[in-house]
C-alpha cells in the first residue's frame, strides 16, 4: 500500500551544479513519465530498470522543453522512502529546478512537507525510533552543524552508542544470571567485575550526555549579552559580529523592542546576541531602572561580554554593571586598545577578574575579535566534557532518560554487595529498559504515540 | 483390523510427566479421559537425574501445585532429600530442590492415576491420530483399537523415532531402553505439523557399594526441609545425602584420547542438544582451560544401590565411560550398572502452536512436554497441565487459559516456546522471566489458586487451605500495620539495641520496622508483638515488607508491558497487505499470528522496525474506522 505522490527539490537552495527533484509515491513513475521526454525516441521511464539514468527533457503542457535532465527510477521497496521514487537531476540554479518542480506539481502531485520523505521512510519500516526522532531534528535544525548531527543520528548512530552501553549491562546481567540459574556450577558472582562494568556504563553515559549537551548548544543556540557603559563600543561589536557571521535563521520571534538583538552564528553555534545599549537609549527614566533591565538580560543570558574602555579606566558606572555579572559566564573585552591613552593595563587588572578571560582588543581595528570568538565557543562548551570525537544529538526525551540512567547507575553501584541478586537484576533490567527506549529496541506505546503525533499521521 | 474401542472426551498419548498432568487435569475437570502409554511399568519415569526443582523449576512445580496439578504432591511423597538453594541471593531466586526415589515416584503417580475417577489407563502404542472437519476425531493403536475423542494430547517425550547412541553402537529405542514410537511421527507429519530433531543424554549409573565416599564431600539435605506442595505436611522424614566429587586431568585426557570415537564429534549425532546441559565430552572440549568439573553422586532411591553421576552425560563408547568413571576420586573401583547414552528424537516445532498449546493447523490436537522441544521433567509437567486444562476447556466449551508472562513461569515458558526460535531443547531459567520478583515460589498459590478454582481444578481441600492462609496473611498484615511504637517506648528501644538496629526517630509501625534487614518476623513473634503463625505465613510477610520497593518497581514494569499486550491485532489481519514488513517478519507473523503487538514484538525475527510498521498500520486502520 503506497501513499499519495509527493515531490520536492531535495538539494539545498541556491546555486549549484545540479538540483535534484525527488518524487515519491504510488504514481511517481507514471506521472513523471508523462512529462519526461526521453532523448532516445520510444523509450520510457516505465520500462527503465531501477538505479539507471535516462537522459531527456522535462516538458511543459505545450510539450516545450523546460530543462535537459537525467531521470533515475527506484522501485519500492528499494528507495529511500521504500516507495516508488523518481529523481530528476536538472540544472542547478533556482529557476530551472523551480520550473521543473512546477511541471511535476502540475501533474496533480502534492509538494512534500518538510521531512515528509523521511517520515515515509519511517512509516515504511526503514527507520527505527531514534532515527525517526532525528527526522524531526533535521526539520528543525538551525545551523549546518546541527543538521550534520541530526543526519548522523539518522544514520542510526545513537543506537550504536546505546548498544555499547547495553552490552556492558548485558555482561553484568549475564554474571548475575549465571550465579542464579547455574548456582551449583558458578557460585557467587564476581562483584569486582560487576563494579568495573557499572563504572564503564557510568563513564560512557557521562560522555554521551556531555556530547548531547554540546549538540544541544549547536541545536538550540545560546544567548550572549553585550554589556558595558555607553560609548564603550557595544553596538560596534554587535555590528561587527553580525556582519561577519551570517545567520542561517533570521526570523526573530518575540523580539523585545527595548533591546537590540541579532541572530548570528559563531563557529557553528547559533547565537542570539543582545546589546544592552538598547536599554539606555529607549529608557529615559532614572538610571537604576536601566541597570535593572541590564541585570535581567544578563541573568537570562548564557554568556556576557563585558566591555571596558581602555582610555577611561574602570569607572563607577563600570563597577555597577560588573556587579550584575556572573564571573563564571563572563568574558572581559578591554576595547579601544589601539588608542594611545591607556588607563588600563594588564598589571592593573591582575587579580581583579580572576577566572574570567580578559582580552585586550579593538573593535574598530578588528583586534582580539577572533580570540573573543574562541573564548565564546570555549566557555559555552565547557562543562560539556572535552570536545571529543563523539558527536551525538539527543532529543529532549533521550537526554532525560539518559540523565536518569546516569544517576541510577551510580545508585546501583553504591548498592553492590548489599542488594540481593534478584533485586540487583531488577535494577540492571530497568536500566536496560530505559536504554532500550532510547535505542528503539524497547518499544513503548507512549513513545510510538508521541512520534506519530509529531508526524501527523492520518491527516 | 481396526475396531471401535469406545469414546472419550480427551485422549492423552504418553504417560510421562506431561502426560500424567494432562490426563489428571482433564479428568479432574470432568472430561472422560484415556491415558495411553507404551508401558504401564514406566509411568512417570525419571530416565535422567533423580531430582526435581532448582532455579525456575521449583517455581514451576509450585505453580503446578497452586493450579491443582500433581507434580509437587508426588515429589513430596517420593522425596529422599530436600535442599533450598540460592538462599543468599534473594527470595525471587531461592529454589527448592528435591532428590526423589525414582521407584516411589513412579508408584505414587500410578496410584494417583488409578484412583482418579473418569480416567482410564491403557497400555498401547498410538500410531495414528484421525481428524474430520471439526478437527481431531479419534486415535488408533497399533493393535487396531480406534478411540473416538474430541481432543488428543501428544505427550510422547523423547519416544518419537527415538534412537540411542553409545559410541558406535546405535539402535532404535526410547529412554531407558524402552520401545520407541516409530509410527506417530508420520501421522503428525500427515496432519501438517513440522517436526525437528533434538538430542539429549544421560550419564552412567553406578553401584553405591563400589564407591569410596571418603574421597568425596557429603551434601546432606536441609536441617529443616521444606516441601513443594502447599498441602504437604512438614513432618520430618529421613534424608539421604548426595556426594560431591570432581573430574581430574586424567579424566580429561581419557576423553581427549578417545574423542575420535565420540558420536558428538564423528557426526553420528545430528540432533541438537542443549547448551545448558552439555555432555561431558562437550564440556572438556569447549572449556579446555578447566582441568576439573564438579560431579555430584546422587542416590536414585531408598531401596536401590544405583546412583546417578550428575555432570557426566555422555555418549562415549562404553569402555571409555568405564575408564572415565574410574579416573574420578572415589570411583577408582566403581561398578557401572547402566551405560550413559545419547538419544535423538523427533519434536514438534512449537511455533505451530497457539498459546493454549493447541496446534494451529489441527483443532483439538495439543502437544506438551519434551515433544515440544523442551528439556526437564518440570517443564514437561507444566506444559502437560496447560494442555490438559485447555483440552478440557475446549471440550467443555470454555475459553482457553493463557497465563501471562507477568503471572507465572508457565506463561513465560509457553510464550517463549511459541514466539522464540528455539534451536536447542528449551530449559526454563529464572532469567527468562522479566518479572521474577513477582513470580516467586513462595507466592505461586497467591498468584494462581484462584484461577485453578475457577477452572474447576482446585478441590475443596486445597481451596480451604488457601483461604485460611489468605485470612492469616490479612490478619497479620493488619497487626503489623496497626501496631506502632514511639521513640519513647522502652521495650522497643531495648529490642532494637539488642539487634544492633538504630533507634526510632518517629513513630514507626512494625510493618515499616520489618523492612530493616536485621529485623525478622520471628523476632517480632518472640517479643509477643505478633501472634505466632506458621513459618510460610511469617516468611510471606517478611518478603512482602522487605521487598516492597522492588516488588512495586516490577509492578510498574508490568503495567508498561501490558500496554503493548493490550494492543490487540485483529484476528483477520492480512499481513500481505501490511506494507513495509521485512520478509522474515512477514513469514513469522503469518505463521504465529500473534494476539497483540506485545506478543509480536517477542517473536524472533520480528524487529522493532517491523513493529513500527505494524503499529502504524493498525493505528491508521483504527483512525479510519
Amino acid at each position: 500500500m503506497q501513499e499519495e505522490t509527493i515531490a520536492a527539490i531535495s538539494t539545498p537552495p541556491g546555486e549549484g551544479g545540479i538540483a535534484i527533484i525527488r518524487v515519491s509515491g504510488a504514481e511517481a513513475i507514471a506521472k513523471v513519465d508523462a512529462i519526461f521526454q526521453p532523448r532516445v525516441q520510444g523509450r520510457s521511464l516505465l520500462e527503465l530498470p531501477g538505479y539507471q539514468m535516462m537522459l531527456g527533457w522535462v516538458k511543459d503542457a505545450q510539450g516545450e522543453p523546460v530543462d535537459e535532465c537525467l531521470a533515475v527510477v527506484m522501485r519500492q521497496p528499494h528507495s529511500y522512502t521504500a516507495e516508488d521514487t523518481v529523481e530528476i537531476h536538472c540544472h542547478g540554479g533556482v529557476l530551472a529546478a523551480r520550473q521543473c518542480l512546477q511541471e511535476v506539481l502540475n501533474q496533480d502531485i502534492r509538494e512534500a512537507l518538510p521531512g515528509e520523505f523521511t517520515q515515509r521512510a519511517f512509516l515504511n519500516g526503514r527507520l527505527d525510533i531514534s532515527q525517526a526522532e532525528a527526522v524531526i531534528e533535521v526539520i528543525r535544525a538551525r545551523s549546518q552543524k546541527a543538521l550534520n548531527l541530526a543526519v548522523k543520528q539518522l544514520s542510526g548512530q545513537n543506537r550504536r552508542y546505546i548498544e555499547k552501553l547495553e552490552d556492558h549491562l548485558l555482561q553484568a546481567a549475564a554474571i548475575i544470571e549465571a550465579s542464579i540459574d547455574f548456582a551449583e556450577d558458578v557460585g557467587e558472582p564476581d562483584y569486582e567485575q560487576l563494579e568495573e562494568l557499572l563504572n564503564k556504563v557510568a563513564d560512557e553515559l557521562q560522555m554521551l550526555l556531555d556530547a548531547g549537551r554540546r549538540a544541544e548548544i549547536y541545536r538550540s543556540g545560546i544567548k550572549v549579552v553585550i554589556c558595558g557603559k555607553p560609548n564603550v563600543g557595544k553596538s560596534s561589536l554587535l555590528n561587527w559580529l553580525s556582519g561577519r557571521n551570517r545567520a542561517i535563521v533570521t526570523e526573530i520571534p518575540g523580539t523585545t523592542r527595548d533591546i537590540i538583538e541579532e541572530y548570528i552564528n559563531i563557529k557553528g553555534i547559533p547565537v542570539r546576541l543582545i546589546d544592552t545599549a538598547g536599554i539606555r537609549q529607549t529608557e529615559d527614566r532614572v538610571e537604576t531602572i536601566g541597570v535593572q533591565m541590564a541585570q535581567q538580560a544578563i541573568a537570562e543570558a548564557d554568556l556576557a561580554i563585558f566591555l571596558l574602555d581602555v582610555s577611561s579606566g574602570i569607572t563607577a558606572e563600570d563597577e555597577d554593571v560588573f556587579h550584575c555579572l556572573d564571573p563564571s559566564r563572563t568574558i572581559i573585552l578591554i576595547n579601544k586598545d589601539d588608542l594611545q591613552d591607556k588607563q588600563i593595563d594588564a598589571a592593573q587588572i591582575k587579580g581583579r577578574f580572576t577566572g574570567m578571560p580578559v582580552i585586550f582588543g579593538s573593535v574598530q581595528e578588528e583586534q582580539g575579535l577572533s580570540e573573543l570568538q574562541d573564548h565564546i565557543e570555549m566557555m559555552v562548551l565547557s562543562g560539556c566534557g572535552a570536545e571529543g570525537a563523539m558527536e551525538i544529538l539527543l532529543s529532549e526525551r533521550q537526554q532525560r532518560i539518559l540523565e536518569q540512567c546516569g544517576e541510577q547507575v551510580l545508585t546501583v553501584r553504591g548498592l553492590l554487595g548489599m542488594l540481593s541478586l534478584d533485586c540487583l537484576a531488577v535494577e540492571i533490567g530497568l536500566l536496560l529498559d530505559s536504554l532500550g527506549e532510547v535505542s528503539g529496541r524497547n518499544l513503548k506505546a507512549e513513545v510510538l504515540d508521541r512520534i506519530f503525533k509529531d508526524f501527523c499521521i492520518g491527516k | 483390523m481396526i475396531y471401535d474401542a469406545g469414546e472419550y472426551d480427551v485422549v492423552v498419548i504418553g504417560a510421562g510427566h506431561a502426560g500424567c498432568e494432562a490426563a489428571l487435569a482433564a479428568a479432574r475437570m470432568g472430561c472422560r479421559t484415556l491415558l495411553s502409554t507404551l508401558s504401564i511399568e514406566h509411568i512417570a519415569l525419571m530416565p535422567c537425574n533423580p531430582s526435581i526443582g532448582g532455579p525456575a523449576k521449583s517455581q514451576l512445580v509450585r505453580e503446578i501445585d497452586a493450579l491443582g496439578g500433581e507434580m509437587a504432591l508426588n515429589t513430596d511423597k517420593a522425596s529422599i532429600q530436600m535442599r533450598m538453594i540460592n538462599t543468599g541471593k534473594g527470595p525471587a531466586v531461592q529454589a527448592l530442590r528435591a532428590q526423589a526415589d525414582k521407584h516411589q515416584y513412579h508408584w505414587a503417580m500410578v496410584d494417583t492415576l488409578l484412583q482418579q475417577p473418569g480416567l482410564d489407563l491403557l497400555m498401547a502404542e498410538v500410531e495414528r491420530i484421525e481428524t474430520d472437519d471439526a478437527g481431531v476425531s479419534a486415535v488408533v493403536t497399533r493393535t487396531g483399537a480406534r478411540y473416538r475423542c474430541q481432543a488428543a494430547i501428544v505427550t510422547s517425550g523423547t519416544y518419537l523415532k527415538g534412537r540411542i547412541i553409545i559410541g558406535d553402537v546405535i539402535y532404535d529405542g526410547g529412554p531407558n531402553n524402552q520401545v520407541p514410537a516409530m509410527k506417530l511421527s508420520q501421522s503428525l507429519l500427515e496432519l501438517g505439523l513440522q517436526l525437528g530433531r533434538f538430542k539429549t543424554g544421560t550419564p552412567p549409573r553406578i553401584n553405591r557399594r563400589s564407591v569410596d565416599f571418603s574421597k568425596m564431600i557429603e551434601q546432606p539435605g536441609d536441617e529443616r526441609p521444606l516441601r513443594f506442595s502447599y498441602l504437604s505436611s512438614l513432618e520430618p522424614k529421613e534424608q539421604i545425602s548426595c556426594w560431591l566429587t570432581h573430574s581430574t586431568p586424567l579424566t580429561h585426557r581419557i576423553v581427549m584420547d578417545n574423542i575420535h570415537r565420540a558420536p558428538m564429534f564423528t557426526g553420528v549425532i545430528k540432533g541438537i542438544g542443549t547448551r545448558y546441559c552439555p555432555s561431558f565430552e562437550d564440556k572438556v572440549v569447549r572449556y579446555a582451560h578447566k582441568s576439573s568439573h564438579q560431579l555430584f553422586i546422587e542416590p536414585e532411591g531408598r531401596n536401590t544401590d544405583e546412583m546417578y553421576v550428575q555432570g557426566l552425560n555422555t555418549s562415549l563408547p562404553e569402555d571409555v565411560q568405564l575408564q572415565v568413571l574410574r579416573s574420578i576420586p572415589g570411583l577408582e573401583n566403581v561398578h557401572m550398572m547402566r551405560t550413559g547414552y545419547a538419544i535423538e528424537y523427533d519434536y514438534v516445532i512449537p511455533a505451530q502452536l497457539k498459546l493454549s498449546l493447541e496446534a494451529r493447523a489441527v483443532p483439538g490436537l495439543f502437544t506438551a512436554g519434551q515433544v515440544n522441544g523442551t528439556s526437564g521433567y518440570e517443564e514437561a509437567a507444566g506444559q502437560g497441565l496447560v494442555a490438559g486444562i485447555n483440552a478440557a476447556l475446549k471440550v467443555l466449551g470454555g475459553e482457553a487459559l493463557i497465563l501471562k508472562r507477568s503471572q507465572a513461569y508457565l506463561g513465560v515458558m509457553v510464550d517463549d516456546l511459541v514466539n522464540k526460535d528455539n534451536d536447542e531443547p528449551y530449559r526454563l531459567l529464572t532469567s527468562r522471566a522479566e518479572y521474577r520478583l513477582l513470580l516467586r515460589q513462595d507466592n505461586a498459590d497467591l498468584r494462581l489458586t484462584n484461577i485453578g478454582r475457577e477452572i474447576g481444578l482446585v478441590d475443596d481441600q486445597r481451596w480451604e487451605v488457601f483461604n485460611r492462609k489468605l485470612e492469616q496473611l490479612e490478619e497479620i498484615r493488619q497487626e503489623l500495620e496497626q501496631t506502632s511504637f514511639t521513640p519513647a517506648d522502652s521495650a522497643m528501644a531495648s529490642f532494637l539495641a539488642e539487634h544492633n538496629s538504630a533507634g526510632l526517630k518517629d513513630r514507626l509501625s512494625l510493618w515499616e520496622l520489618l523492612r530493616r534487614p536485621e529485623i525478622g518476623m520471628e523476632q517480632l513473634v518472640e517479643q509477643g508483638w505478633i501472634k505466632p503463625a506458621p513459618p510460610d505465613i511469617l516468611e510471606q510477610m517478611e518478603i512482602q515488607s522487605k521487598y516492597e520497593g522492588y516488588i512495586n518497581k516490577q509492578r510498574e514494569q508490568v503495567k508498561k508491558f501490558e500496554k503493548l499486550e493490550q494492543r490487540l491485532i485483529p484476528e483477520d489481519i492480512d499481513y500481505q497487505k501490511v506494507f513495509g514488513l521485512s520478509n522474515e517478519a512477514l513469514q513469522k507473523l503469518q505463521t504465529i499470528r500473534p494476539r497483540s503487538i506485545g506478543q509480536a514484538s517477542r517473536i524472533s525475527g520480528v524487529n522493532p522496525a517491523d513493529i513500527n510498521v505494524l503499529f502504524v498500520n493498525l493505528e491508521k486502520a483504527r483512525r479510519k474506522s
